[in-house]
């Protein structure tokens, strides 16, 4: 069914290195994959594996050492500040910690205007603006009436985090990457807004890229799962070949270390 | 039935902010551990788990205030009891309490070794170095930590190793109950799974008498407890054993939280992933009746009413709604 699909992003031999000589760290080693258009992709592995610098190269924030991206099968060319603009209305992220990805010098009310503007709607009329603006919030449940005139930091984590879907409702892009969206919230509101990124994607027909810690999530959630250890792809496959009958021994490891509820959760092997 | 070696009867505590508002954050709570057991406590941020883990050590200091209920340990009622003599005669002897941030709980100039003669000559300052040395190599042994910890600073240990040592140090005077507050919840998978074990072998080794252990990870806390007791609002709303409590649970609330879990496993494909809306209630000015009545999908009329008390059900266990238990489970029924 993949191979029907369009490839969205895709990357060659993609390389990050920090440092130089013998102090060097590499932190994404020649990995290679292919994302297809409407697909919920996990990123899995446990801390340092080197998921998050994949993810601020996929986003364009770092450049790679070697390796090439490509994006909808061309090239990805961000070589100057107007084309980076191009590429990030067509891929949008959502971070971890809510409380630090706003501005806090603007308002809510700027925060919304701001992605119409960057989706062209800048000579829209002020009505017009607000309908759109309180789509987006109710798309979320929340009420733009009690959103106007605040300040980000006077809502709760929660909110903060539903605001977030709230802005990729309004700039629509073509890839979301959702970099650890749900580590900082409780495992109830974890429910809610893992809803509304998979409603979000069936509205708009996204592509969506969890990039993650939490095996139940990304078994919940995605179609295609990618298991990295120190930089490198160790398995990759559909959601269930990759959790329920996993090949490698790194992979099967990592699942025996999550606590389970159907079946038996052996300690022994710690 | 075992011995029991805590009973807490209707407990209510509260916080004094500096604008002087009262935020009654427990709520006459009562619970009873029995000896060899493990108890759980559930529930989403801010539903007063990290205050009744508080509250249960009887050590009180603002903005937290004690306002009445009684609190047995062993036979000895502690609710009463000053701040010091809490300190010298509770703490680390009959209560141990490992913090959230445990990693943060050790001294950065101090070797592990001599935290733990801190430890040990707070109670009992007649103790010789040389017995404390052996205790701690000891019980270090027994735990699985490796001796020399003991002679390293803080830093040079792990995030997993910090927490297993301070698990270590918190049982070294072989206190009556453990109360566990998210040990794990900054660990990743593995260190997480370490933890676990220890906690767990620490009733088998002798260690401690019984454990209560909060989280909002519900597949950890099955696998670690036997019974679990679901808070919201400052209020207990449902006891039940930990199977119980996750297949089969009665409170609407329980019910709604039991659907956030996630695993990955097989059996997450036939069940649908409820979430809750809402926010829970400003404990300033908590609702006359139930606490969860604006969040309910079966709330009735009579709810907002009066406050619900908590009822008994069959095999021990409680819940706190006004509705029987047979409606309860047929409406969850229709719902899957």
């Amino acid at each position: 069914m993949s191979n029907e699909r369009r490839s969205c992003l895709s990357g060659t031999g993609l390389t990050k290195i920090f440092g130089l000589g013998r102090h060097k760290t590499v932190a994404v080693d020649h990995v290679d994959f292919e994302f297809h258009e409407g697909e919920v992709i996990s990123i899995v592995g446990e801390s340092g594996s080197g998921k998050t610098t994949l993810a601020k190269l996929l986003l364009g924030l770092i450049n790679p050492t070697e390796g090439e991206i490509y994006f909808r099968g061309q090239q990805r060319d961000i070589s100057s500040h107007k084309k980076k603009q191009e590429y990030w209305r067509n891929i949008q992220a959502i971070f971890q910690d809510p409380f630090s990805a706003y501005n806090i010098f603007s308002k809510i009310d700027t925060v919304l205007l701001d992605c119409i503007h960057m989706r062209g709607g800048r000579k829209l009329p002020y009505a017009k603006k607000v309908e759109l603006m309180a789509e987006a919030c109710s798309f979320v449940n929340l009420k733009f009436e009690e959103m106007t005139n605040k300040y980000p930091f006077e809502l709760s984590g929660g909110q903060m985090q539903r605001l977030m879907i709230a802005r990729i409702f309004l700039l629509k892009p073509k890839i979301l990457l959702a970099d650890e969206p749900t580590s900082m919230i409780d495992a109830c509101s974890r429910a809610t807004i893992l809803d509304y990124l998979l409603k979000l994607r069936d509205e708009i027909g996204m592509t969506l890229i969890f990039i993650t810690h939490d095996i139940g999530l990304a078994y919940y959630v995605s179609d295609t799962v990618y298991i990295m250890e120190r930089g490198k792809f160790v398995e990759r496959g559909s959601a269930d070949d990759v959790i329920l009958r996993p090949k490698e021994p790194y992979t099967r490891r990592l699942i025996s270390d999550v606590p389970k509820i159907y079946e038996e959760w052996d300690l022994s092997t710690v | 039935m075992g011995k029991v070696v805590l009973e807490v009867k209707d407990l209510t505590t509260k916080y004094i902010t500096r604008f002087r508002e009262d935020v009654y954050a427990v709520d006459r709570v009562s619970l009873k551990v029995e000896e060899g057991k493990s108890l759980g406590i559930a529930g989403e941020s801010g539903c007063g788990k990290s205050t009744l883990a508080l509250s249960l050590m009887g050590y009180y200091f603002p903005p937290l205030h004690y306002m009445s209920g009684e609190i047995v340990i062993n036979g000895r009622n502690i609710s009463g009891m000053k701040p010091d003599d809490v300190r010298k005669s509770v703490l680390g002897t009959e209560i141990a309490y490992i913090p959230q941030a445990a990693m943060n709980a050790l001294n950065p100039t101090q070797k592990i070794i001599h935290f733990i003669e801190d430890v040990v000559l707070a109670h009992d300052p007649t103790e010789n170095k040389k017995f404390i040395y052996d205790l701690a190599r000891a019980s270090f042994e027994i735990l699985g930590l490796p001796a020399e910890v003991l002679h390293k600073y803080p830093v040079e240990l792990s995030g997993g190793m910090k927490q297993r040592t301070v698990i270590a140090v918190s049982v070294i005077l072989r206190p009556t109950v453990l109360i566990a507050d998210e040990p794990s919840s900054a660990l990743d998978v593995t260190s997480q799974k370490m933890v676990i074990k220890m906690l767990k072998g620490l009733m088998d080794n002798g260690f401690i008498k019984a454990m209560i252990f909060i989280t909002h990870e519900l597949p950890l806390l099955y696998n670690v407890t036997d019974d679990i007791m679901v808070m919201y609002a400052g209020q207990i709303v449902e006891k039940a054993t930990a199977k119980e409590a996750v297949f089969d649970p009665l409170h609407p609330y329980s019910k709604g939280l039991m659907g956030s879990i996630i695993v990955p496993e097989s059996g997450l494909r036939n069940v649908k992933l409820t979430a809750i809306p809402g926010v829970p209630p400003n404990l300033k000015k908590p609702p006359a009746g139930c606490r969860f009545a604006e969040r309910c999908k079966y709330v009735q009329p009579e709810c907002s009413a009066t406050s619900v008390p908590l009822y008994d059900a069959d095999g021990g266990r409680a819940y706190r709604c006004i509705l029987a238990e047979n409606t309860l489970r047929e409406a969850y029924q229709h719902v899957q």
